[in-house]
């Protein structure tokens, strides 16, 4: 089958029941998206198929019609796009082991709602768990980001 | 007093002869420095442990480990302000398992002494001594909170020493006095206006004797420390490009899984993987004698395969269920203490023939804990026979590289380990069960790489838990507070299960993290006494963020509100009265987080506030917390908190490691409970084991002190005030006093 990844076309053989995480992962060596829990429940492995926030330990390849963005097609450390920006100006992570999945379920919702309320961003980002409690700055990230995004 | 003070002193000799005495060592070898690891390559230089120079800059390498704590970037800020680097001009690396990087400190915050007294002279012996041990046992451990403490002194020693030697090179080169040169953002100036670099000086340093002690900077002229600088791993971390040990990636690398047995400690007796054999992309089973693994071509495809073995497990070497477990505890009471590190006054006598009216008597209940780190346990390994590569992010290099190699039976020398990022550790990554673990299954594969990945169910269910607590605390109080205290705590320990586990000896006599967070507290009380009981249990228990204070806090933190509630007292009052005279900068904190909520004892209705204060790995640090009641139930609104850390190197990162260690703390007050049944857990991944997320996060202010002598790390700190303030406050809004953890309980959460 075939999947378009940050923008580039991808052959790969491997079942369809397969979860998307793990054909990044592991077939594709794309290990920016992390495994977290495998049952939809924190978020590390968001991604976004057509523009949406998925969780893709719980999607299988097969059923994925369009295209994909991990967090290496957001931005690269010489191209950093704004809301890298926004989380590196804040200090945000820790151990950082959940801030790709954080940073593509903000992206999404930025892309929905350009200025979003705090209300807001606590309905779109409570999947996303975060061991290290980094959600005062996280919050503060998003709302900055939004901010330049919107050219303020 | 005099008696209080000969009982610590004879107890503080026990522990630490015991803790020697286990080790048998020559007192010379204490005097010898370790080696440099460091194998330079073609065209690179090392000057020292911590510094490798090549054709492409410097790079500073890190003791400890990197978790989250930020404390690679203060780390290598240390070096970096005594050497004079330009700020992010430089990369850093975590260190090799080596001598050169044991961690001085950490056993001398085991002794069995309240830390916020002086020490005695012979206390300082003691602990001159406990300083040289790690390095002769390589104890290169990142825990304790004890990083800083440790590299403080120690890694702006390495900086300045190695400008000394860069430029006395140049001062060679150019046959000039050293004295004329100056640097600057790592180049070495002459007054004539020559310069050299550091990266060209370096080859010709490498002869050149450092000194011993160089002089280092005052604080009044640091660019660094002192300042909140950018983190050295931020862009890494937002771009998917930080390397975890998760992501490490081989060639021709397969993938692998295990399941071990799920009642812990137990035996396999028998297992069939037919059905697992048949599945495609299965390589290989390996019995791992207490457990299963799989190797195959994805990790998914071995997650599931690992599933479809049939496997009759053995019984567990402690009782099946949560409430025999509990009893076991319990019953530890009934043995006589292990130790009694506070004895001030006489307790008996206070509690002979009190006035029924004055006495405050409670117990107290906290369950067992998983540590959850974002990143579940893993480790990759490449196996050859003759020699074996590791990949594997980790709280103890030098342990887990041994482990490996005795699993695999190789010498250890013959065993290369590297640290990558650890998503997280919380004291879970000290121990070294997942790297033997992925040696083993690598050795089912020689020449082949092989990363073992453990489902997140297998993690929450193979932890080493925070261990279940009982505390039985009574009061004799006074008009203004309490004039006599006894606590006892019952737990099985850590230290001891931890020490047989990673050093293969138990020290004897006075168990200090059992009842640290409840003796070591600076509160002044006439006859003030606190025992530990040890609960025989053989649960998988080891280091969980702040160890014993985590549930000591929660107890005797709560029991200091029941009795300033039972006199009608203002908590923060009581508190700061029995603090005085005894420890200022505690009272300090106190008094600032009191200031910061405007803190005024009262609150209106449907608003609850709590208090609470813990002493620990040097750290005062005193939290105040806020509920709300709402429709959907109770919320945490607001927290504050105090700390003081001695010498506050990165106040940005000191701040967030405080927020990290009261979220990481409120998420175990309100939701956190191991329990078992059949033997096993039966939590098994984040939706029953789960933890704050963004919207029940409290927003969280927090002001540092300096008025401490000693600098303290922060790792751990903020975690245990945060469980009883929160009960505190819980307290405050509805009347009722939530004696066990969690409190989800007891009380709805929105
Ligand atoms: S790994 Fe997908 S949500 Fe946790
Ligand atoms: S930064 Fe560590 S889990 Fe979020």
């Amino acid at each position: 089958m075939e999947l378009t990844i940050n923008g580039k076309k991808h052959r790969i053989d491997v079942p369809p029941d397969m979860p998307l995480l793990w054909v990044l992962r592991d077939e594709l060596g794309l290990v920016g998206t992390k495994f977290g829990c495998g049952v939809a429940a924190c978020g590390a492995c968001t991604v976004h198929v057509g523009g949406q926030a998925v969780r893709s330990c719980v999607t299988p390849v097969g059923e994925i019609k369009a295209p994909v963005t991990t967090i290496e097609g957001i931005g690269t450390p010489d191209r950093l796009a704004v809301i890298q920006q926004a989380w590196i100006d804040h200090q945000v992570a820790q151990c950082g082991y959940c801030q790709s999945g954080q940073i593509m379920q903000a992206a999404a919702l930025l892309a929905e709602n350009p200025s979003p309320t705090n209300l807001e961003i606590d309905a779109a980002m409570q999947g996303n768990l975060c061991r290290c409690g980094t959600y005062p700055r996280i919050r503060a990230a998003i709302h900055d980001a939004a901010r330049r995004l919107r050219g303020g | 007093m005099g008696r209080a003070r000969t009982i610590a002193r004879r107890s503080f000799l026990i522990g630490s002869a015991a803790i020697l005495g286990g080790i048998a060592f020559g007192a010379y070898k204490l005097e010898q420095e370790p080696e440099n690891p460091l194998r330079p390559g073609k065209g690179e230089t090392t000057l020292n442990p911590y510094l490798l120079i090549d054709g492409q800059g410097i790079t500073i390498i890190t003791p400890r480990a990197e978790m989250g704590q930020g404390n690679q970037t203060t780390l290598a800020a240390l070096v970096a302000e005594e050497l004079d680097l330009a700020w992010g001009s430089f990369r850093i690396m975590h260190g090799p398992p080596a001598a050169a990087y044991a961690n001085s400190t950490l056993l001398t915050a085991g002794l069995p002494v309240k830390d916020y007294e002086e020490r005695s002279s012979i206390q300082q012996m003691f602990e001159g001594i406990l300083k040289k041990v790690p390095t002769l046992l390589a104890l290169q451990a990142t825990g304790g909170s004890s990083a800083m403490p440790d590299a403080f002194v120690k890694m702006r020693l390495v900086g300045a020493a190695a400008r000394q030697v860069l430029m006395a090179a140049a001062a060679r080169k150019w046959n000039v006095p050293v004295g004329t040169l100056s640097t600057r953002d790592g180049v070495v100036h002459e007054p004539g206006g020559r310069r050299a670099s550091y990266v060209e000086l370096a080859p010709l340093a490498v002869d050149i004797e450092p000194p011993a002690n160089p002089p280092l900077k005052p604080a009044s002229q640091w660019r660094y420390l002192g300042k909140s600088v950018p983190r050295l791993d931020q862009v890494a971390k937002v771009t998917g490009t930080a390397a975890y040990g998760i992501d490490t990636r081989l060639d021709g690398m397969l993938y692998a899984t295990i399941r071990i047995n799920p009642r812990l400690g137990g035996e396999m007796l028998s297992f069939d993987a037919s059905e697992a054999e048949k599945m495609p992309g299965v390589r290989k089973i390996v019995d791992l004698g207490n457990g299963v693994g799989v190797i195959a071509t994805n990790t998914w495809l071995a997650f599931q395969a690992v599933q479809a073995i049939q496997v009759e497990w053995g019984a567990a070497p402690y009782p099946p269920e949560t409430d025999a477990i509990m009893a076991r505890i319990e019953q530890a009471f009934e043995e006589a203490p292990n130790s009694s590190l506070r004895n001030d006054g006489d307790t008996e006598a206070a509690f002979s023939a009190p006035a029924p009216d004055d006495v405050v008597e409670a117990e107290y209940r906290a369950p067992f804990l998983a540590h959850t780190t974002m990143e579940p346990m893993n480790a990759t390994a490449l196996y050859t026979r003759d020699s074996m590569r590791v990949w594997v992010g980790n709280q103890s290099p030098v342990i887990n590289r041994d482990k490996a190699a005795e699993a695999v039976g190789l010498p250890s020398k013959a065993v290369e380990l590297i640290t990558p990022f650890l998503g997280g550790g919380f004291g879970r990554r000290s121990e070294y069960d997942f790297t033997r673990y992925a040696a083993l299954m690598a050795k089912a594969m020689p020449g082949t790489p092989v990363k073992t990945t453990w489902r997140r169910e297998e993690d929450i269910t193979h932890d080493y838990y925070r261990p279940a607590a009982i505390a039985r605390f009574r009061a004799v109080m006074g008009k203004d507070g309490p004039v006599a205290l006894e606590g006892k705590i019952a737990a099985p320990s850590v230290t001891r299960q931890s020490s047989l586990r990673l050093a293969g000896f138990a020290p004897p006599g006075p168990d200090r993290g059992l009842v640290e967070g409840a003796f070591d507290q600076p509160y002044g009380i006439a006859d003030y006494r606190v025992d530990g009981h040890f609960a025989n249990l053989d649960i998988p228990i080891g280091f969980w963020r702040s160890v014993g204070n985590s549930y000591n806090g929660f107890f005797h933190e709560s029991f200091m509100d029941e009795m300033a509630h039972a006199r009608g007292l203002d908590p923060v009052k009581m508190r700061l009265r029995l603090m005085k005279g005894v420890h200022e900068p505690s009272r300090l904190v106190l008094e600032k987080v009191a200031t910061m909520a405007g803190w005024t004892g009262k609150t209106p209705e449907g608003i609850g506030r709590g208090v609470a204060f813990t002493y620990s790995f040097g750290a005062p640090t005193a939290e105040i917390i806020e509920v709300r009641d709402g429709p959907d139930g109770i919320r945490i609104t607001r927290a504050w908190a105090a700390t003081d850390v001695g010498v506050a190197l990165d106040p940005r990162n000191i701040r967030a490691q405080i927020m990290s260690g009261i979220i990481y703390g409120l998420s175990a007050a309100v939701m956190g409970e191991i329990t078992f049944s059949d033997g096993m857990v039966e939590q098994e991944n984040f939706p029953d084991y789960d933890a704050l997320r963004m919207n029940n996060a409290p927003r969280i202010d927090v002001e540092v002190l300096e008025n401490k002598t000693r600098i303290s790390g922060i790792g751990e700190p903020g975690t245990p005030p945060s469980m009883p303030a929160l009960a505190n406050a819980l307290f405050d809004l509805t009347g009722k006093r939530a004696r066990n953890l969690p409190l989800n309980a007891m009380f709805d959460f929105a």
